[in-house]
Formats: structure tokens, sequence, C-alpha cells
């Protein structure tokens, strides 16, 4: 029934062999193009027949394991090419294929007249392969080679332009970062394979059998260090608190990339480890308290950077790590199903806001370049009143900043306020949740501020680009706006398939169909829950339907704020500046973090390996050996003397050893 | 097909004596004729291969008397098993790789340069396939002598120096060896054992006290060779004097002399020895990672760079080597090779460039990528597969070293060896980013031509098997497999079958898994009888050696 599985990652690795291979012998964009977006598409085919036949399934038998071909074997230890098909990695290749097809067609038209067209469709066509590996691997290695596989087409992808330094610094910068996570990935593997297999001989790596056997793991320290290290993992590729500054910096990458790599899909793979490992996650209440904390922290923290920024793709990836912090605050607080509806919705709403803001900045660049200026094409200070020269795109990314800033009815609502309630009545916590809401409640509140700010100063207003590239502002090409058109309808209408019960039975009995669908997935946790929960969360309309008003107000005074500072009252940013330099400048500077980093880690170890090279190496190891080879040399020196080659020198030794001798023998 | 062992060995010296015959000044069919030998010799390994049966014994063995001098008998005894077959395999590969890249790097004396090579191939092939111990002693000290000529005459600037610091530290350790070797015989004559062959010696129980000496003597001369941490600093010298060719099968092959010495005769030679250094040689291996990491990091010559880094990587093998588990063996197995094919690669590389420019610093380039998009590519591809991302063979062998360091006694130096990911990838990807990134600044690099077509000839093949063994990595650990499970059961400490002085068992390393001493009052056979004293269904009785005690583990209580 899943036995055409496997052409869901093999047509994009194909599309990448023929781009990769021949790319530059074709020449003709529409061709490579064409190839490229034609494989994801018929993956998308595929992944939807597969979803049709998973649903064709009772829900209790939604599961297969697909294996293609045996990779490693030795001693103990099996890992096998082979896919799992369940909800949840059914529901991931969607989103993949789907949002990655928009982002491949959006891509023909943005790439255009680009050098190395051939090697951009190649790698994402690469990148798409690697993330269906991701999803689809039946185990913790076949994940891992997916998930080193993106962060690989990452680096490649934020170093396109690998002529400008910064480019190349930041893929390097993203690379090492995922590497530090990777580090605690590998650990959390090689500690989950070694403590079941010598403590219950089960040897396995495999999602199934680790989620037969999670019973085995004991609660408390083991399970919390596996789970700690695969979260380590998480935040590196996922980029969380302390590993997220890489993500700014990727925007150094084309805007299509930081949209289908940096916010759709690759980042959230993160999420996707923890939803895919709940039966793991959920022993560790330890564990889940730092996922909380740390998404919370995140979620709040980003938002406030993300305000004071004016590159509007800056703003964006701020605002990505920002919400990959609400997902992580669902897993932590264990609403893993409430944390992949978000991770859905926002992959179309994100999608949709990072290729509008592509749009933008295509059509800026085009511009300025007319107008032969220097001005940046994306700082937001440069822009305004844009609304009305790009129509389609101002719309569009409209519906998706009301997605994002969780207004009633559109997707984002739904999704974030699921996560809030969870976060708010979940019974892991105790009363820290309250502070959890509270976090992400004010986030909700900064990130509607800073997405109404960035409408306002992009779209409204006067235009601020100099008069001569003014007229060259156009909108773009229909290849870059259907596929905005088609994620600001998803943005618009995808959160219904997942309506909370409680809404849902009030406009009509709308049954959540994605937590219905995930549930499978999630019952070993689900199960624990029930044996373990010592007290269940808790369960009140009132108060639900009360903090689901309070979130909207806060979004909606976020707005208002925007409002009033950027269009009705705009010399109000500037005071503030003003009264406040310190603050802004810390905001504006990211509080400096990379700063921190450079001095306290960076810094030392580049000192540190020139002192071994230099210092240790040559001076201490190197001396000593060469010290050897001299006090041998000086010893042969002086042992030389003693060969003089003169026959009477000879004479006279052998007469003073023969006198010696004698003299021994007599004396004794 | 008998006798195809001694043809592989002897058909490059057969080179030599047709090359004798070829005038000196005809460099190109110099040339084309010794490409021809490495090539036929590649052909008659593969045969090799293909006639290998899948299991832990010795084929193709050939065993003839050769020098009997009163009671020294040494036989001309050879022989293939899983454990070096690969290597074999790799010599023959890796060696017209080499003869094809020093096409136009060396114009003086062609002909004594291709003697050299093709000697140092038979004495390579040789010392993998001897059985008999004498013969590799011969077979090790003979791949010296070309190889400090090759530094010595074709080498760069510094080249004396660096040859002789190479031959020295090399003579330093043999001499030790042969110490210890001679010592080995004398033990095995009183035993009744009648020659050299190491599977005599293997069943020769030796008093672990006296085991701890001759250990030594062999692992350090074996660490020399990998390099070991702090016994490195010869490599980067030699490395960066040697002509690239030099370098490729010095990195390539000859390194691997010294975990092969390793695996074939220090660790089963002498079981208990060897996991009574385990920790000291674990925590070597997992100094080097780091150590030649950062070391790495801050160089200025990318030949240099590579040098380190092969440091880093063999210290992965040698960590996988003690942790006395399949797993680990058999990464470190496929790391040797490896190992063998990207740092290879690497300096194949550096090569390259270094014909085009003449400087091997990384502060004259920049931006060549837009330049050389072959070299670009490629070059992208070798480092990935020294840094290990996934689907590159880099990754398997790695994995596995970690995952069996992991389950073994050597928990701890693994965590930290795991970190050297991090810093491999920082030091190949900044070498990389300001090797081949950036705006392309340099005049000198504006004209710069891209491969050709035997430079791709080169990579191709390299970069193939870079891919397939990561892809496919399972068709090379099943032939490897059965004899490193046979070598894991051999190096399972004797000391519960031996009786153990008091002295020795106490100071073991913590946590050593030392059964209640068992006074020999019946005698097991040697190694085979260990199993039997497991705990029936114990998941270590197959496959986890070292880390198999039953009662406790003093990680696990934590």
């Amino acid at each position: 029934m899943f036995d055409n599985v496997w052409l869901i990652p093999l047509l994009p690795f194909i599309g990448f062999l023929i781009n990769g291979l021949f790319g530059k012998k074709i020449k003709n964009e529409t061709v490579i193009g064409g190839i490229a977006a034609a494989m994801v598409l018929g993956s998308f085919i595929v992944s939807s027949m597969t979803l049709i036949n998973l649903l064709s399934l009772p829900s209790e038998e939604r599961l297969a394991e697909v294996k293609i071909f045996t990779w490693i074997t030795s001693g103990t230890f099996n890992a096998d090419a082979a896919f799992l098909i369940d909800p949840l990695s059914c529901i991931m290749i969607m989103v993949v294929s789907g949002v990655g097809f928009l982002i491949h067609v959006y891509s023909i038209g943005y790439m255009h007249g680009e050098e190395g067209y051939y090697r951009y469709f190649s790698y994402l066509n690469l990148f798409t392969f690697s993330m269906l590996l991701l999803v689809l691997g039946n185990n913790l290695l076949l994940m891992f080679v997916g998930w080193e596989g993106v962060g690989l087409c990452s680096y490649l992808l934020i170093g396109y332009y690998f002529h400008k330094k910064s480019a190349c610094d930041a893929g390097k910068k993203a690379f090492v970062m995922n590497r530090i996570g990777d580090f605690g990935f590998l650990l959390g593997i090689f500690t989950l394979y070694w403590y079941l297999g010598s403590s219950h001989n089960v040897w396995t790596i495999r999602f199934t059998e680790l989620a037969n056997n999670s019973h085995l793991l004991p609660t408390g320290g083991i399970v919390t260090v596996i789970t700690l290290c695969f979260f380590l993992g998480a935040t590196g590729k996922s980029a969380q608190i302390p590993l997220y500054t890489w993500l700014p910096d990727a925007m150094e990458g084309p805007t299509p990339v930081s949209a289908l790599i940096h916010a759709a899909t690759m980042v959230t793979a993160g999420v996707y480890m923890i939803a895919r490992m709940n039966f793991l996650f959920i022993r560790s209440p330890e564990t889940l308290t730092v996922i909380a904390v740390i998404g919370a922290c995140t979620a709040l923290f980003a938002a406030t950077i993300g305000t004071a920024q004016n590159d509007i793709k800056r703003v964006l990836a701020y605002s990505t790590v920002s919400q990959l912090g609400y997902m992580f605050l669902a897993m932590g607080v264990g609403a893993f199903g409430a944390g992949i509806f978000h991770l859905m919705t926002h992959a179309f709403f994100k999608a949709c806001l990072f290729l509008g803001s592509g749009a933008v900045i295509h059509s800026m660049h085009g511009a300025l370049h007319h107008a032969h200026s220097h001005d940046d094409a994306q700082d937001m200070r440069n822009m305004g009143g844009l609304k009305s020269k790009m129509p389609l795109t101002f719309i569009t990314f409209l519906l998706a900043t009301i997605a994002i800033s969780g207004i009633p009815g559109f997707s984002g609502f739904f999704s974030k306020d699921e996560i809030l309630w969870q976060a708010f009545s979940n019974p892991h916590h105790g009363s820290l949740n309250y502070l959890l809401w509270g976090m992400g409640a004010l986030a909700a509140g900064l990130t509607a501020f800073y997405m109404f700010r960035l409408v306002f100063m992009t779209f409204f207003g006067e235009c601020r680009i100099t008069p001569k590239a003014k007229d060259h502002l156009h909108e773009s090409p229909m290849v870059i706006v259907l596929p905005l058109i088609v994620l600001a309808g998803l943005s618009v209408a995808g959160g219904f398939i997942g309506v909370p019960k409680l809404i849902g039975d009030v406009i009509g009995g709308i049954p959540n169909y994605f937590e219905n669908f995930l549930e499978p997935v999630f019952k070993y946790s689900a199960e624990y829950m029930a044996q373990h929960g010592a007290h269940s969360g808790v369960h009140s309309h009132a108060l639900e339907w009360g903090l689901m008003g309070g979130s909207v107000l806060i979004a909606l005074i976020g707005i208002t704020i925007a409002y009033s500072l950027y269009v009705a009252n705009k010399g109000i940013p500037a005071r503030f500046v003003a009264a406040f330099p310190g603050l802004h400048r810390a905001v504006y500077n990211k509080w400096y973090i990379d700063e921190l980093y450079d001095y306290t880690i960076v810094n030392p170890c580049k000192a540190f390996s020139q002192f071994l090279w230099k210092g240790f190496d040559v001076i201490v190891i190197d001396g000593a050996v060469n010290g050897v080879a001299k006090t041998v040399m000086g010893f042969s020196g002086v042992f030389r003397l003693m060969q003089s080659g003169l026959i009477s020198n000879y004479a006279w030794s052998m007469a003073f050893g023969v006198v010696v001798m004698l003299s021994y023998f007599i004396l004794k | 097909m008998s006798y195809i062992l001694s043809l592989t060995t002897f058909l490059p010296i057969l080179g030599v004596l047709l090359l004798f015959f070829i005038p000196k000044e005809s460099k190109s069919v110099l040339r084309g004729f010794t490409l021809a030998v490495t090539l036929v010799t590649f052909l008659a390994s593969l045969l090799i291969l293909f006639g290998f049966q899948t299991n832990a014994e010795f084929q193709f063995v050939e065993n003839v008397p050769w020098i009997a001098a009163g009671p020294f008998v040494m036989r001309y005894n050879i022989g293939v098993d899983g454990i070096s077959l690969w290597l074999v395999i790799l010599t023959t590969f890796i060696m017209p790789l080499s003869v094809l890249s020093t096409w136009k790097a060396v114009e003086d004396k062609v002909k004594e340069y291709m003697i050299c090579l093709l000697i140092l191939e038979t004495s390579l092939i040789g010392a993998f396939i001897s059985i008999d111990m004498f013969l590799f002693y011969i077979y090790w000290e003979l791949m010296l002598i070309p190889m400090y000529f090759m530094i010595g005459i074709w080498g760069g600037k510094n080249r004396l120096y660096a040859t002789m610091k190479f031959f020295i530290y090399t003579m330093v350790g043999s001499l030790l060896m042969l110490v210890a070797f001679i010592y080995l015989y004398m033990l095995g004559s009183q035993a009744g054992i009648p020659d050299f062959s190491v599977l005599h010696f293997y069943n020769l129980r030796i008093d672990p006290t006296v085991q701890v000496w001759m250990f030594l003597a062999f692992a350090l001369a074996f660490a020399i060779k990998v390099p070991m941490f702090p016994l490195h600093t010869w490599l980067p010298d030699a490395h960066t004097e040697a002509p690239t060719a030099g370098s490729v099968i010095l990195a390539a092959i000859m390194l691997k002399m010294g975990t092969y010495g390793y695996v074939r005769f220090a660790m089963p030679l002498f079981p208990e020895a060897a996991h009574r250094f385990a920790p000291l040689l674990a925590t070597l291996a997992v100094i080097g990672i780091i150590y030649a990491a950062l070391v790495a990091m801050v160089q200025e010559d990318v030949k240099k760079l590579v040098a380190y880094s092969s440091v880093a990587h063999l210290g992965f093998v040698m960590l996988g080597l003690f942790a006395f588990n399949v797993q680990g063996m058999t990464g470190s197995m496929l790391q040797m090779l490896n190992h063998g094919i990207s740092t290879g690669a690497l300096f194949l590389i550096v090569g390259f460039v270094y014909e085009r420019r003449h400087t091997r610093l990384i502060t004259d380039f920049g931006g060549l990528a837009k330049q050389m998009p072959i070299f670009a590519t490629i070059f992208m591809i070798v480092t990935l597969s020294s840094i290990g991302v996934p689907g590159t063979n880099g990754f398997v062998g790695e994995f596995l070293i970690l995952m069996g360091g992991y389950e073994s006694e050597l928990r701890w130096w693994t965590v930290v060896a795991t970190s050297g990911v991090i810093f491999a990838a920082v030091y190949m990807l900044w070498m990389f980013q300001r090797v081949m990134f950036g705006e392309l600044n340099n005049p000198k690099n504006q004209k710069l031509l891209d491969l050709d077509a035997r430079e791709i000839a080169i990579m191709v093949p390299l970069v193939v098997l870079i891919f397939v063994m990561g892809v496919y990595p399972n068709p090379f650990i099943e032939k490897m497999d059965p004899a490193i499970q046979k070598l894991v059961a051999q190096i399972r400490p004797a000391s519960m079958n031996v009786p153990v002085l008091p002295v020795s068992s106490q100071s073991l390393p913590v946590g050593h898994p030392v059964m209640p001493a068992q006074t020999g009052a019946e005698e097991p056979a040697a190694h085979s009888g260990m199993s039997g004293q497991l705990p029936a269904g114990h998941p270590g009785m197959t496959n986890k050696g070292q880390s198999s005690e039953p009662v406790v583990n003093p990680h696990e209580s934590k």
C-alpha cells in the first residue's frame, strides 16, 4: 500500500543530480527550474496519495514501515534505510513537499538571471530530499542523515553568494552552531542505545521499537540526560537559546531559501524530533520544564529584538525564532499535537511573509538599480507606501500578518491559542504555568506589534525610496505572486482543520481533525500521563474563553500601538529612541549576544589554539625532540675527539688501559 | 590463483626491473609504464577481493620456508584476512592515483622517483599481508627507505630536516619493537613454537607483567607511525616537505601501518597489557583529536592543516580500537579506509593548487571557487567527507567508532571525542572558506585554470568511493566482519583464564572487568573458552567484549 513512498525523497534527489551534473550545460532557466519544481511536485503528489491511503485505514492501523536496503550492520548495531509512515510523518511530508513546491515555483521567477541558477536549484532539491529523509526515516540514524543533510544544504544556500564574506561567515556559523547541536544529538543516540541495550538487551534505534520499549526507561536521571542531549540538538537546528544566533545571520541567503529552510521546514526539525520521540520526553518532567522555559524565553526574547530591527528579513528572522519558541513551549508542556499544528500553520504564514518580503526586496532592488542608488533594498526605512505599487503582495502579506498576530478566524489564532491554553492548563509544571502563559501572551503582543510595524513601515505612509527609483517599483510576475496567493489562502483557512474543541462545539460541532489524526502518534505519552498524572490539568471552559479573549486583546493592543507609532504619530519612535538610547542600542544590537559569544568563546578558543601550536607543539614537543637530537649530536661531538686518527694517541690510551687493568688484578 | 598474493606484491618490483631498461630521458614513457604497472597491480588485487571468502580465516596463504639458520626458521608466510584485505586494496587503489598526480609535478629524476614509488608499493602490500612477523619487520623497515628518498630528494625547502626527523623518529620505535620481537621469539621457542608466524604467537600465553613491557615497545613503535599525540610532530614536517605523491601515500597508507600494527600485533599478542593501557592510549587518542583539531584551525599552510587533521582522524581510529568491541573495531577499520580516501584526496587537492601557484599559504588564496568551479565542487565533497557529513564515507566510520566507544569502558573519553565533530567542521570549513570563497582579489589567482582531464580522472574514483562507502557501506563491513568478531574474542582479557599475579590485577584501571581470580585448576582453551564464563544470555556475550562485566559498572550508578 505504501510501496511507492521511496519515490517521495527520490524524486527531488533525481532533480538534484540532473541539475547538479548537467545544469551548467542545460543553461535554459525554464528547463532547470521546471525540472526542479516538477520533481518536488511529484513528491507532493506521491505524498498526497500516501496521505489518502493512510486516511483510508482505521486510525489504530495507521503505521507502516517500508525498508529499502540494509545500511549499516555491525555487531548488535543495525540501521536500515527504511521509512516510517504514520500521521506525523505524513503531515510533515505534505508540508515539506507542498510548501517546498510553491517555493520552487516562486524561485523560478525570483532567481531569474542569477549566476549559478542551476546550482541554486540543485541545492534546493537536495534540501528537499534531505528534509523528506529526515521526516520519513524510521530510525534515529537515518533521521540524523537528513538532519545533517538539511544543515549542509542550509550552509550551501546561505553561502550561495559565496563572493560575499558576510554570506560565507553566516553559512559557516550556521553549520558550526548546528554541529554543536549535533554533538548533543549523537550523545543522545549513544546513551539511549547503550542504556536500553546493556540493561534490557534491546539494541535498537528504530522509533517503533523504542516506543514499544519506552517503559523500560526509568524516569529521572538517565532519561533526563538522554532527552536533554536530544534537546541540545534541537536548539541548534531550531535556533533556540542559546544556539539561535545563526538564524538571523542566515538571512544572507536568497529570500526563497529563508522562506523554505529558515522558516517553514528545516528549523522546525527540532520540533518534529521531539514530537517523534514524545514517548521519551514525556518521561522526564525535568526536561519538559527546561524545554518549556527555553521555548517561552526564546519566544519572548526574540520578539523583543524583532521590535527594533529595520531590515525586513531580520524582523522576520527574529519572528521565526520567536515562533519556534512557541512550538517548543508546546512540546515542553506536553501539547505535542498543538506544537505540530503550529508548525504547520507557521509554515504557511511565515513562508508567505518571507516570500512577500522577497517580492518587495526584488522590486526595491530593481528600482534602486535603475536609479543607480546604493540604498539598502532590505531596509524598511527606505520603503513605505508600497501598498499601491504592489497590491497583490500587500494583500497576501497583510493576511499572513493577521494570521501570525493571532486574530480569531485565521490559522495562527487556532494554533497559538491552543499552545497558550495548554501552557496555562497543563499538569506538568505547577505554578510555573502562569509564568509560561504570561511570557507566551506577552510575546504574542510583541509579535502583533512588530509585524504590524513591519507592515506599516513597508506598505503604508509615503514612499521613502529615492524619487527616481519610485516609478520603477512594480508588482511581481505571476510566477511569484501565485505562490503568495496560495500560501495566503492557507494562512487564512489552514487553521480550520484543527479547531480547538471549545470553539468547535460552539460553531456547530466541528471536531479537531488535526489532533484526532495525530492521536495514535502520541498515544504513548497520553497513556503515560494517564498513569502518572499526579493532578490533571485545569479544565474550565470559562477560564479557557477568558484566556483566549485575553490573548486576543493583547494582540489587538500590540497592533494598536504599532498603528499609533508608525501611522498616526510617527514622531514617537524617534523620541523614544532619544529618551532611552541605551535600551534602543541594546535591542537594536540584538542584546550584544553575538559579541558576548565572540569574547567568551570564539576568541579565547582561537588564542588557545595559537598557543597550542606555537607554544606547545613547536616549543615544547619539537623542542624536546630537537633537544634530544642536539644532545646526541653533542655527545657524538665529544666522542669524535677520541677518534683522532693519531696512532700515538691510540697507543697511549691502550697503554693506559693495560696499566689500569693490571693494577686492578694485582692489587685485588 | 594460489600465488595471487605474491604476484600482487611483486608486480611493482617486476616493474622496477623493467624500468631500468627505459632511458631516463623518455619521461612520459617512464610515467606511462609506471602507471600501467600500478594499474595491473590494482587489477591483480581485485582478484584477491573477488576471490575472498567471507570468513575469519587467512586466505590465499603461501607458506614456504625461507631462511632457516639453525633454530631460527623464517618462513615466507603470507595471507589476507578481512582486516588486511581492504588495506591491500586501498594500497593498490591509491598507487595509480599517486603516479598520475606526479605527471607534471616531478620533472627531475623521474626514473628514480618511479622506482621509489614502486618499491614503496611492494613494501606496503608486503607488510599488510605478512603472517610471518620477521617478514613483516623487513617490509616495515623497507618502506622507510623509498619514503626517505622521496622526501629528501624531491621535497620542499626544508626537506632534509623533515626526512631525517621522519626517519629517526620511526627508527627509534622500530628498534624498540625489534627488541620486544626478539624477546617474543625467545619466549616462543621455549614454548615450542617453530617459526615466526604471528598465528602461533597468538596462542602464546605471556605473563601479564612481561606483556606490559612488550606491549609498550610495540605500542610505541606503532604510536609513532600512527602518529599519536605527543609523538606526532614529525608528521606535519614530513607532509609539508614531501612531494604530493609522497604525502598521499604517507597519509593514505603508511599511517595505517601504525593502526594496523595495533590490530594485528600489539593488541592480540598482548591482550592483558592492551586492556591495562587502554585508558592511557584512549586518553592520548582523545587529546590528539581535540588538540590536533585546534592546532589545525590556526594553521597558515593548507598542507600542514591537512596533516594535523590526519592526527585528529587517526585519534578516532585509535579510540575505536581500544573500545574492544565489534562496533568500535569495525568503525576503526572503516575509518582507516575513509581516511585513506579523503585525506589522500585532500593532499591531491593541495597538490593541484600548489602546482598552479607554488604556494600553500591560505592567505594567498581566496575566491578560487569562481575561477575553478569543478575544482571547487570536488574540494567541497572531499571537505565534507573529511568532516564526516552523513552520506559520505567519513560519517559511517566515525559514528561506529563513537558508538562502540560509548558502549565500552571508554564512555567519558568518547563524550569528549564526540566534540571533535564540532572542531572538524570549524577548521575544515574555515579553511575552505578562506581558500575558495570570497572575492577573487589576488591577480595571480585570476588566471588559474580549472582541473584538466588528468586531474579529474584522479579525483573521480575518490569522489565515487566517498559516496559509495557513505551510502552503502555494508559490503565493506561484511567482508571484514568475521575477522573482527574473531579479533574481538581474541583480545578479550585472557586474565580470566590465566593465573594472574595479584599485583598486576590490582593496578588495573578502575572498572576493569577482572573476574574473580581463577587459579588455573583447569586449562581452558586459550581464548575460546572465555564465553562460557559469562552468564548465559548476557548481551555482551558475543559482541561487547570489554563492557560485558555483569555486576557493577561504575558509570551506570550515577
